[in-house]
């Protein structure tokens, strides 16, 4: 049992924050979250020359061979940073779903565009409607026609299909219980998309398909997969997403601590009353619970070891636990904190929507009652 | 990152497994709650000695096996899982042999650290008195020389396991006149000792949980002193970084929790959301807490004394326990404010008798206001109040 990063990881960590901390300010941030795109190009571009597009994929797809683990460092530093754009959607969305599920011939068609940072990838999978993160809940049909499918219906909060090359959409191809990941061309026809203003300014939209045309070839993997084998792209999309949390809410405990050691009132410190001590004592508890928490369904995933457990309580913990700690951050910080003159909100609305991506913690405190066997 | 134990370390924690099955099976003791510290028995702690497991991580030359914490942490994990009688061995175990080894002079050692692994002497602590709790270092205990010897009057309390305990570390203000952290001196004291007397004192569950201590011209020879005279402050600092360290801030009513999910399976009350759901909250909360405990033992195999790290988990994981009972009483609605005895109680009582215990867990080894304390200035480096 090890509960530190070796030193590969460290590397990789001093690296991406040292690149974030230049490349990716507050004022970038404010920038993208108020662009069309919300990324730019050419931040893009240097981190695929960093290898960090490819940092999960083995060689023979151009990338570096790592683990998801290693990748897992790296998300955490992004959502550190507040990185904007479509990392998360390329990477984790998109191209470890087809690593997972795609024929060798797919796999060389779309990674190495992916690992160079050409193209981008998104996940279409949730849909209108509430508390449906599960595959039993979607509703979007792919129906066979003349040796082609149509694929109708709304996918809602898809992250980056604006920007988007490849779409893969899940969708239900039998009546009951029958899923099918298609990789859509996000440029075919009958796809609409519409991005959604949401408060992290994330890019997150609704995407319309309407008898949008997709062949057997764009079958990710096997047609009428089951519930459970898909379960496997939200489990790592939440500990993806939980491991940015990890990072954002490090940064904000920080941010937070300094502030307490030199705000003055009263003469002193306002961190050298107990009453804060106090709350920053819990805060750093709860960053920790959710970093061994979210690194050991990381490390679980990376093995390749079942652990829906263990991502969900990773994700049931980071959700309650950020909004826990954020709420203690802006109450040290006191008014500045709810300015948009400080940084502290960049956090907040990143912490609030991260908690809604891929399960909040009702959603997986269910999956582990079912995981307790109750 | 590496969340896996060794090869070695799984088959050790399915032998501990195997023995305390064997030990309930024979019908030597039941599980119970907080049986780490109210579990008296010298049969379990012979026993558990001819395995080797009293002084685990100690060197090999005090009869130890000089293991990881890590080790240890699964053996304790264990223990607590079954609820095993431990409480003769434990505290000795888990940090009075530690201070001798730290601290202690090499005669002090030879005489205690066997005598430890071999179960046949175990220790109270001579902390706490009654006007010195969370503020240690006012402590009002006496020891002066007098010639080769230290004559001890005061009174010490809470001092769990004393009607069982053959010596006491005992802290005792040895310099008046020196600032109050810096005048203490930590000594073993023989229980049998001339003008020692125990009372015995009966906590809100009904147990005799505790002892107080007086110390009437108590003669204590001055090879008894541990470490360095006035230093003892720093000693009992030290001392309770570890006595916070361990699995039993998690897992002291653990088979409470096995025991409720039993119940609300058998009882069809587990399809109900309400349930599921504190259920669920609660082995999130414990899995936290037992990667918390995790990274403790890390920092001690790490050379390093546990400090904010076992401050935090300790603090955590009281609360946890707090919870646990709190929800196991809401579960069983009237039911639960049956005492053991009653002929209808469920679960054996144990959810009330965890519901009152708990309160008094985030109150010993530091308040939770102390650990917190604790980890803001030490693990945070904010400026001390």
């Amino acid at each position: 049992m090890k509960l530190t990063l070796n030193e590969e990881q460290e590397m990789l960590r001093k690296t991406a924050r040292d690149f974030l901390t230049d490349k990716c300010s507050k004022k970038f941030v404010k920038q993208m979250e108020e662009s069309d795109t919300g990324y730019s190009r050419e931040l893009w571009q240097e981190m695929a020359e960093l290898g960090w597009m490819g940092l999960v994929f083995p060689e023979k797809y151009g990338g570096g061979n790592m683990s998801f683990l290693d990748l897992a460092v790296l998300l955490e530093e992004m959502g550190r940073a507040c990185l904007p754009g479509p990392f998360f959607s390329t990477v984790v969305l998109g191209g470890l779903p087809v690593l997972e599920l795609g024929s060798e011939e797919q796999k060389l068609a779309y990674l190495p565009q992916l690992v160079r940072g050409e193209k981008i990838f998104t996940l279409a999978w949730s849909e209108p409607g509430y508390y449906n993160y599960s595959a039993a809940a979607i509703a979007v049909e792919a129906k066979p026609e003349n040796g082609k499918y149509f694929i109708t219906g709304t996918k809602l909060f898809v992250p980056d299909a604006h920007i988007a090359d490849y779409i893969l959409c899940v969708a239900k191809t039998k009546p009951r219980g029958g899923f099918t990941t298609f990789i859509v061309a996000a440029k075919t026809v009958g796809i609409n998309c519409t991005v959604l203003k949401t408060t992290a300014g994330d890019k997150l939209c609704e995407v319309v398909f309407d008898r949008t045309p997709v062949t057997k070839d764009n079958i990710l993997g096997r047609l009428n997969q089951r519930q459970r084998s898909l379960q496997r792209i939200i489990e790592r999309a939440a500990v993806g997403k939980c491991c940015e949390m990890v990072g954002n809410l490090q940064k904000v405990l920080e941010i937070t601590l300094e502030y307490a050691k030199t705000r003055k009132q009263f003469d002193r410190a306002i961190g050298s009353f107990q009453i804060i001590q106090h709350c920053l004592a819990d805060m750093a508890t709860d960053v920790d619970g959710a970093r061994f928490s979210t690194y050991q369904a990381a490390w679980m995933l990376s093995q390749d070891l079942p652990c829906t457990k263990e991502v969900a309580i990773a994700k049931a913990w980071a959700s309650q636990a950020s909004q826990r700690v954020i709420t203690l951050a802006h109450q040290i910080h006191g008014a500045i904190g709810v300015t948009m003159e400080h940084e502290l909100h960049y956090y907040t609305r990143r912490a609030k929507a991260a908690e809604l991506a891929f399960g909040d913690a009702d959603f997986h405190r269910e999956i582990v009652a079912r995981e307790m066997g109750l | 990152m590496d969340f896996s134990f060794t090869e070695g370390q799984n088959k050790f924690r399915q032998e501990v497994r195997d023995f305390l099955e064997r030990e309930i099976k024979k019908g030597y003791w039941v599980p119970t709650c907080d049986a780490w510290v109210q579990g008296f028995n010298p049969d379990f702690t012979k026993r558990v000695a001819q395995k080797g497991w009293i002084g685990l991580t100690w060197p090999k030359k005090y009869g130890g096996q000089e293991r990881s914490h890590v080790d240890r942490l699964i053996l304790t994990e264990e223990m607590l899982r079954y609820g095993a009688p431990a409480a003769c061995h434990w505290i000795s175990d888990r940090q009075v042999g530690g201070a001798i080894l730290s601290f202690g002079s090499e005669e002090l050692k030879q005489e205690f650290l066997p005598r430890i692994v071999r179960g046949e002497i175990y220790f109270g602590l001579g902390m706490s008195e009654p006007e010195a709790g969370s503020d240690l270092a006012s402590l009002q205990t006496r020891a002066v020389e007098d010639g080769d010897y230290y004559v001890i009057n005061g009174q010490k309390t809470w001092t769990s396991c004393a009607s069982f305990a053959h010596y006491f570390d005992v802290y005792a203000r040895t310099d008046p006149s020196a600032p109050k952290h810096r005048g203490i001196s930590e000594f073993i004291v023989d229980a049998r000792s001339p003008g020692v007397t125990r009372i015995p004192m009966v906590d809100i569950t009904g147990t005799e949980a505790w002892n107080d201590i007086f110390f009437d011209n108590v003669r204590v020879h001055k090879k008894y002193l541990v470490g360095e005279k006035n230093r003892g402050f720093y000693q009992v600092l030290h001392q309770l970084d570890y006595e916070r360290s361990g699995m039993e801030r998690l897992m002291g009513n653990y088979p409470l929790f096995e025991a409720l999910l039993q119940f609300v399976k058998e009882n069809k009350l587990s399809r109900r959301p309400v349930i599921r759901n504190k259920l669920a909250q609660l082995q999130i909360e414990f899995e936290v807490g037992r990667l918390l405990i995790y990274r403790v033992a890390l920092v001690m195999d790490e050379g390093r004394a546990p400090n904010w790290e076992s401050a935090m988990s300790k603090a955590y994981c009281t609360e946890f326990e707090k919870r646990l009972a709190a929800v196991a009483m809401e579960i069983l609605g009237p039911y639960g404010q049956l005492t053991s005895n009653s002929k209808l109680a469920p679960l054996r009582g144990m959810a009330l008798h965890s519901y009152l215990g708990s309160k008094g867990y985030s109150l010993q080894a530091g308040t939770t206001e102390i650990l917190k304390n604790i980890l803001a200035v030490r693990g945070l480096g904010l400026p001390a109040s």
